[in-house]
């Protein structure tokens, strides 16, 4: 039963990011990828981190997601993509070199570097992941608020219109 | 229960299309799209690895990178806008200026 749905939602997730990059339209792009990130999401569930399924749809689907959609909108595109390509030989070498990618990746994985033993109770849920981040990982979890403050100060003068 | 094997393998074929997906594309908003797929694809195995060594860490990590490629999608977004505001176009062909 577990395996059906492995399958089934692997199958969606596969499909979903081949919209994303086969599409020629950015807003169906972005439609796909949220697809894609809730199937993440589901196989974080099947893995027993809840905390991460739920900060996947928050996150990702919820805030990310929006802000690319807003981008897409204000920046009308759908036409850059339309013209020739000076490039397309190029852009083609990046198929055999992305299967070359995989097997590589394939191969590492298969490697016996990753084969030590597995072990015998699963991780934690929420309680855990909480404990961890506000015991060992304090300082990062601290961290990462200054980046988020840093990414604000850096988008609003971006942003900001030069004042004639 | 699915093996984590098979988690990994997924993750591998999607950060496969994600890299194809920067090479091959024009629209820097899609290519940016793809380095999400990218940075998921990376979450997943973190987290399969994490359930088959029974450590809660790795969840704490996909957390993290979660914070990081927020930041990193608004300035990110930002800089995309500022861009087309300057040139009026949206390729990433058109940005050479900086190419030696």
């Amino acid at each position: 039963m577990q395996h059906l749905a492995f399958f089934v939602i692997a199958l969606l997730a596969l499909a979903s990011a081949l919209g994303l990059v086969l599409r020629r339209n950015p807003i169906h792009g972005a439609l796909f990828l949220v697809v894609n990130l809730g199937c993440v999401a589901v196989f974080y569930l099947m893995l027993g981190a809840e905390f991460l399924a739920a900060a996947q749809v928050i996150i990702y689907a919820g805030a990310i997601m929006v802000l690319f959609i807003f981008a897409i909108m204000v920046l009308i595109p759908g036409k850059e993509e339309t013209g020739p390509d000076p490039l397309r030989p190029f852009r083609l070498l990046a198929l055999p070199l992305g299967g070359l990618l995989l097997l590589e990746i394939v191969l590492i994985l298969r490697s016996n570097v990753l084969s030590a033993p597995a072990a015998t109770r699963p991780p934690g849920g929420v309680a855990s992941v909480g404990r961890l981040l506000f015991t060992d990982y304090l300082f990062p979890f601290e961290i990462t608020s200054v980046l988020l403050l840093a990414a604000l100060v850096g988008v609003l003068a971006l942003a900001k219109r030069k004042s004639a | 229960m699915v093996p984590e094997t098979y988690y990994t393998a997924l993750s591998a074929i999607l950060f496969t299309i994600g890299v194809v997906g920067v090479l091959v594309r024009r629209n820097p908003l899609v290519i940016f799209m793809s380095i999400e797929l990218m940075l998921n694809a990376a979450n997943l195995t973190l987290v399969a690895f994490g359930q088959r060594f029974g450590t809660a860490d790795a969840q704490v990590l996909v957390f993290f990178v979660m914070t990081v490629a927020a930041a990193e999608v608004a300035v990110g977004l930002a800089i995309i806008v500022a861009i087309f505001r300057l040139r009026r176009r949206l390729s990433v062909d058109d940005l050479s200026l900086m190419r030696w």
